[in-house]
């Protein structure tokens, strides 16, 4: 997984990526690689523009320099007539849920469906149906509205949402924030058995350390502008100060007892 | 796992064969069984015709691509046929599949939930009739309420004073619904003033009294149509603002995290509105009547040829400060009520977008109506008086 780094499984390739706000720089020429069928997921401090870099990469943040590729494609400067074409190979599961509001469960997840199949509302309900069933939701969520589900269900029902197109590429904003250890935990474990039942591609920014250890193949640090990547191993070896308090202080040292 | 776009539904992408045997029916499905053939797979399936089988076979080893609505499709069929009574071994996927499929049929997907259907006919009729009736008393009674309310909360803040008036937000509101709208109005009861003078001048010709065009234009903007019109329009500009802006704050729960600070809804979100708006809204009106006369005063000179020294001493015969004033107090009550239900429903918006939406478009429709029904009211209260 990790150690596959033929250039044709390479899903996501970042290269020399400039992002910047109002004059202040985000990112400074940074680089990363996803590999496909592992979890990355990505950590840092607040504003170290951790969810700038899963905006940029799918395409609703325009970086100021640099290079991103996605399944081969360049992103940066693409038309959205293009990029309609990737975006069916990618879920995208937003750290708030995003469910349409005025939708019910089964027809937000019915969405992609409508708008890039032709397929009958009987089959679409099937498949809503199964879609659920798979991130483990009782059958009646379908007929729900998303006010009436808890902050877990919220999540699991976004995630079916974002797998409705069967994609291979998996982004995950912050999927276990505000969820319930418990709940975060069973999150995590559904994460890990659709991804290698489904043969997902997963990019997953968290903050959660219980998920870095029990979820993701390698780890990608924002620190200084830059990005490091290794695994939970590699990363303890680090010298950067930040990284080091990060799986070294008393939160990363009780999530890591395990290891 | 596809490793390429979604593509359209194709006979040579995707298919199903069947072998037949005489108790045995063979499916052998090919190809591509991802979302993007799924449609045309599930209408071949649903022909599926058993015929005299009793054993059923699905060997799907010769697919070259499955997900999960394709995998759904051969468990669904698995499952059609052994309700129709057939002994079906397993269904086998290539290798690689396995893990989906397991994990699919670990799950215990059963099909869809499907609500129960809208009723129709005359007691599907009866009950909307009753609930919209229901809502509509409901709603009348919760305005009441909110009405008491704020008249309570009013008259508290205006008779203690320690209690500090929120001068900031009461004077932004002035700004923002008075001082911002100028433009519009003036530009808006010009344009009336125009139509009013050259309709009027048009008919009164006739009789050759194009003089009392004048008094048309004075009576009928000061007390009917300058403060008509300036309450329509600050209704459509900031009830609906009012509605949106607090409605988007009940969305983002801001509404609870004042409440649990202890702050008083209708004195920190409503107060300044209603009070701002019914001192800017008087305010409007004045400046949209002399915006109007002069409006209808140009016309006047082009149209009639009557001078501007004319025009005012006409002005002067024709009004009195009374006509002045029956227009303009009734001002402040259209403010209050444009504020009223601005907030009132900005309060009952729910935790989703799409009820910020309605009931914003609900907050203008209810508060012109009520505009319109308080000025007849005014009318006929007037004629009694005799004013």
């Amino acid at each position: 997984m990790s150690n596959g780094g033929h250039s044709d499984d390479v899903v996501i390739r970042v290269q020399g990526l400039v992002n910047a706000f109002g004059g202040k720089v985000i990112h400074d020429h940074l680089d990363l690689d996803v590999y496909r069928g592992e979890v990355l997921g990505v950590v840092g401090g607040s504003g170290t523009g951790k969810s700038v870099l899963l905006r940029s990469i799918v395409g609703l943040n325009h970086p100021v320099e640099g290079s991103i590729k996605v399944f081969g494609t360049e992103m940066v400067g693409m038309d959205p007539d293009e990029l309609r074409g990737l975006q069916l190979r990618w879920g995208v599961l937003f750290q708030g849920g995003a469910l349409f509001s005025s939708q019910t469960v089964a027809e937000n997840i019915q969405v992609p469906l409508r708008r890039y199949t032709h397929m009958s509302q009987e089959l679409m309900d099937e498949i809503a149906a199964m879609k659920l069933a798979l991130v483990g939701l009782p059958a009646d969520t379908a007929q729900k509205y998303p006010s009436e589900l808890s902050g877990g269900m919220v999540k699991r029902a976004g995630l079916a949402r974002a797998l409705a197109l069967d994609p291979e590429l998996l982004f995950l904003d912050e999927p276990t924030s505000g969820l319930d250890p418990i709940s975060a935990n069973q999150f995590d474990e559904l994460v890990r058995s659709l991804q290698q039942s489904l043969g997902l591609t997963v990019f997953m920014v968290t903050h959660d350390i219980d998920s870095l250890r029990a979820v993701c193949d390698r780890i990608a640090v924002l620190v200084k502008k830059k990005i490091k990547v290794g695994t939970i191993g590699q990363l303890l070896q680090d010298s950067d100060p930040w990284i080091h308090e990060y799986f070294s202080g008393a939160r990363g040292r009780a999530a890591l007892a395990g290891v | 796992m596809r490793n390429r776009p979604l593509a359209a539904p194709d006979e040579s992408l995707a298919d199903l064969r069947l072998e037949r045997r005489p108790d045995l029916l063979r499916l052998l499905p090919t190809g591509e069984w991802n979302i993007g053939q799924v449609p045309r797979l599930d209408v071949m399936l649903h022909g599926l015709q058993t015929e005299r089988a009793r054993e059923a076979e699905i060997d799907a080893s010769g697919v070259s691509e499955l997900d999960t609505a394709g995998a759904w499709l051969l468990l669904r069929t698995k499952n059609e046929l052994e309700r129709a009574g057939l002994r079906v071994r397993g269904v086998q996927v290539p290798q690689r599949y396995l893990p989906l499929v397991q994990t699919m049929e670990a799950e215990h997907i059963a099909g869809p939930v499907r609500g129960a259907p809208p009723g129709r006919g005359f007691l599907n009729f009866l009950e909307r009739l009753g609930r919209g009736t229901s809502h509509a008393l409901g709603q009348g009674y919760g305005m009441l309420g909110f009405l008491g309310r704020i008249t309570v909360e009013t008259t508290e803040v205006a008779l203690a004073p320690r209690r500090e008036l929120p001068l900031p937000a009461f004077v932004k509101q002035i700004e923002e619904t008075g001082v911002t709208a100028l433009p519009i109005v003036g530009l808006l009861a010009f344009l009336i003033g125009i139509v009013l003078a050259y309709q009027g001048a048009d008919q009164l010709r006739r009789f050759g009294a194009e003089i009392f065009t004048v008094d048309l234009l004075g009576v009928g903007f000061l007390r009917e149509l300058g403060g008509l019109v300036t309450a329509i329009i600050v209704a459509g500009r900031s009830g609906s603002a009012f509605t949106a802006f607090i409605g988007t704050m009940r969305v983002n729960e801001e509404i609870d995290a004042m409440e649990t600070m202890g702050l008083n809804i209708a004195e920190v979100l409503v107060l300044p509105r209603v009070l701002g708006l019914m001192v800017a809204l008087p305010l409007l009106t004045f400046f949209a009547d002399v915006v109007g006369l002069i409006g209808g005063a140009v016309m006047c000179y082009f149209d009639l040829h009557i001078t501007i020294p004319v025009f005012m001493r006409e002005l002067q015969q024709a009004i009195t400060l009374k006509t002045l004033l029956v227009g303009l107090i009734k001002a402040p009550v259209f403010a209050f009520l444009i504020a009223l239900v601005g907030c009132f429903e900005g309060l009952r918006v729910e935790r989703n977008a799409e009820s910020v939406g309605r009931l914003t478009t609900r907050s203008v429709v209810e508060s012109i109506f009520l505009i319109i029904a308080f000025d007849a009211g005014f009318s006929i209260f007037f004629s009694i008086l005799g004013i």
